[in-house]
């Protein structure tokens, strides 16, 4: 480790010899810390890192965060007219009194990982960081060392939870930075089936580090339709990391949508360690003033016969920069892999740019596998073809970005949460109040 | 009334001049047919008239309707009556043409001083348009032009002109590349929309269209200049000597 980032995990030592060693997680956690230690903060030169300077995260001291909200404050991340089980955390912290659980069905298990942890730590520990790798990625290993809180869902064998299950992380912003790292385990039984919305959200502006780690392990046959939607505060930072593990014949969908934040890195990861797993992984990003966005994936293709589709959009404005990175492995005998990753990219202005990366590494010889990236401004042709029907020109625009953009939200099987997020799309454009009611 | 007054058109593209001094004048209700072969410049005039942006216009002007047309944005020429059926019509993936119709109706109708059309009044009125040119529902749906074939495309341009209602529609080769069926609906559905009110500008590369479309007026575009003039029968004359007979040093002739 470097002297630089001695001084800079030196400011979360501190933290850390303040949390409950008595905590059955704290073994893990020690763990954690201890690799966080060791690793030491990216710089440009790790390759994984090439493109997104954390300099503004490492050389900025965060505090815990704490304090409460109202009810009204969390309004704009809610979905109101859809049954679902809302569990929100307040600076990372299980708040019961905004939450709403439901009723749930027989043997699942809906729990804040402080409850669990204690009542039935068993339950957890055998998969408490089995998919999130310490060992590679330092800011899981920052998570680590400070699971305090989150969610934890089990759903068992030949259950449907039938109504998704809502996780809201909201943080209260102030004059000090502070800094929070929930923590998501969800196991699905063989056979099972769950949707999970994980929405992260601001109160007030200042910065932030949220820093969450989402573990996923999917039974054999299990189905997963997992949301992600960033939509914190522009000042924050945002460095994310999904898990996927699955078993045979298991279905994933993630879909993962950036409007907020300054600085976002979403490192994306699953492996397909049996045979007949099929997984999607849908994204958008939307980027104006000075954002950053980094999507960075990773499938492992681990046995024979599992499909893969990566389908990442961004738009960016101003001076707003993207990074996507699609990186596919395909194993020595995974044989008959079908893998394909698409990314495209619309550039609004001369100062935004994009870096996209597809990547193959196909250690195979019987595979299907194709990657394509697109980056473009606006269509002139279609943009004078709109006008042409007496479309005025910044109309025209709206409505082309919007058709651009929306394909990777129309495809939302729950109502509210396609109509929220088409009206979040349509705040972030010129007249998108003329598109109001949808194409 | 005059419609449209065209004074000494130059343009240009990418700084070669393909308009090289245009005099036209199309009164209301008349329909003029502009033909030449490849290359004359036929095409330009039509996206000059609609204003598309990569061609300059270096000398004369555009009157229409008394108003200065140049002075003019696209979507303005647009809503003050003036309609292009594009040669090759754009496909806008995502954007229904349901949609996308709706958007463009109502912004005709918004500069009129009309109010918007509501959503029954704006079905009733594609469901009549649409019979004009023999197409189904089924398209509103679609993307605009998005998988469309290439007649399809040519009739929803006449579907489009139909329910934008406007004073002078400008068909770039709206003819070519149709079969005969699809030639006959376009042609019909143009005559339906002839009245004293709406002129048209024909742009065809054939004499075909010309028979079931009867022009007022046929005028020969040869190297960015109208070089003859005259009445319907002009297009006969021209089917069956080719522009060669105009011009000595142009040998193509007009297929039928």
């Amino acid at each position: 480790m470097t002297t630089q980032a001695m001084i800079e995990s030196d400011t979360f030592q501190a933290a850390f010899e303040a949390l409950d060693t008595q905590s059955p997680l704290h073994e893990l956690r020690s763990k954690g810390f201890e690799r966080f230690r060791e690793l030491g903060f990216p710089t440009r030169r790790d390759e994984e890192w090439r493109y997104t300077n954390i300099k503004p995260i490492t050389t900025t001291t965060f505090k815990p965060a704490s304090g409460s909200i109202t009810k009204e404050s969390i309004t704009p991340y809610t979905l109101s007219d859809t049954s679902c089980h809302q569990m929100v955390f307040v600076n990372g912290r299980f708040a019961a009194e905004l939450s709403d659980v439901g009723t749930l069905e027989a043997g699942v298990r809906l729990e804040s990982i402080a409850t669990i942890s204690e009542s039935s730590f068993d339950m957890i520990a055998p998969h408490l960081g089995s998919c999130a790798e310490i060992e590679r990625e330092v800011f899981t290993a920052l998570n680590t060392a400070f699971i305090e809180d989150g969610l934890f869902l089990l759903v068992p064998r030949d259950v449907d939870l039938e109504k998704p299950v809502h996780v809201i992380f909201i943080t209260t912003l102030g004059s000090a930075a502070v800094v929070t790292h929930p923590r998501i385990l969800i196991v699905a039984e063989e056979n099972s089936r769950a949707t999970i919305i994980e929405t992260y959200g601001s109160d007030g502006d200042g910065v932030c580090l949220t820093n969450p780690v989402t573990e996923i392990i999917v039974g054999e046959n299990a189905i997963i339709d997992h949301y992600k939607i960033e939509q914190e505060s522009e000042e924050a930072y945002h460095i994310s990391s999904l898990n996927v593990r699955q078993h045979r014949s298991s279905n994933v969908t993630s879909h993962n949508y950036s409007f907020g934040g300054r600085l976002v890195r979403n490192n994306l990861n699953c492996a397909l360690d049996d045979e007949g797993c099929e997984a999607t992984f849908n994204g958008l990003t939307i980027g104006h003033g000075r954002q950053h966005v980094d999507n960075y994936l990773r499938i492992d293709h681990n046995k024979p016969n599992c499909n893969s589709w990566e389908y990442y959009k961004t738009v960016l404005d101003d001076q707003s920069r993207g990074v996507f990175c699609g990186r596919i492995y395909v194993a020595p005998d995974a044989q008959k892999t079908d893998a394909k990753q698409t990314s495209m990219n619309l550039l609004l202005s001369e100062e935004a740019s994009i870096t996209t990366m597809p990547q193959l590494d196909i250690f195979a010889d019987d595979v299907k596998c194709t990657h394509g990236a697109t980056i473009g401004q606006i269509e002139e042709s279609q943009l004078f073809y709109l006008q042409s029907r007496g479309i005025d020109k910044v109309a025209a625009k709206t409505l082309l970005i919007y058709a651009f953009a929306n394909e990777t939200i129309a495809e939302i099987k729950i109502e509210e949460l396609r109509t929220r997020l088409e009206r979040v799309l349509l705040d972030r454009l010129p007249r998108g109040e003329l598109l109001q009611g949808g194409l | 009334m005059t419609m449209l007054e065209i004074r000494n058109l130059h343009a240009s593209i990418e700084g070669k001049e393909i308009l090289k001094g245009i005099d036209l004048v199309v009164n209301a209700g008349e329909v003029h047919s502009i033909m030449g072969p490849n290359g004359s410049g036929k095409s330009t005039l039509a996206r000059v008239l609609a204003g598309e942006a990569c061609y300059e216009v270096t000398e004369g002007e555009i009157l229409f309707k008394g108003k200065n047309l140049l002075d003019l944005e696209p979507d303005e020429r647009a809503r003050e009556g003036v309609f292009m059926a594009f040669q090759y019509p754009v496909e806008v993936p995502g954007v229904s043409t349901k949609y996308f119709l709706k958007a463009s109706v109502n912004a005709m109708r918004k500069h009129r001083g009309l109010d918007e059309l509501d959503a029954f009044d704006f079905l009733e009125l594609i469901k009549e348009k649409l019979k004009l040119v023999h197409m189904d529902e089924s398209l509103l749906d679609r993307a605009v032009n998005e998988g469309f074939s290439g007649g399809e495309k040519k009739r929803a341009e006449i579907f489009q002109m139909a329910m934008l209602d406007p004073c002078l529609g400008v068909l770039d080769e709206t003819d070519s590349g149709l079969d005969i069926d699809a030639l006959r609906i376009v042609a019909e559905g143009v005559n339906k929309l002839r009245g004293p009110d709406r002129s048209f500008i024909l742009i065809t590369h054939y004499q075909r269209l010309l028979n079931y479309v009867v022009p007022d007026f046929v005028h020969v575009l040869l190297d960015g200049r109208i070089v003859r003039s005259g009445g319907k029968e002009l297009a006969l004359e021209l089917e069956e000597n080719g522009y060669s007979f105009i011009n000595g040093e142009i040998n193509e002739p007009v297929s039928v």
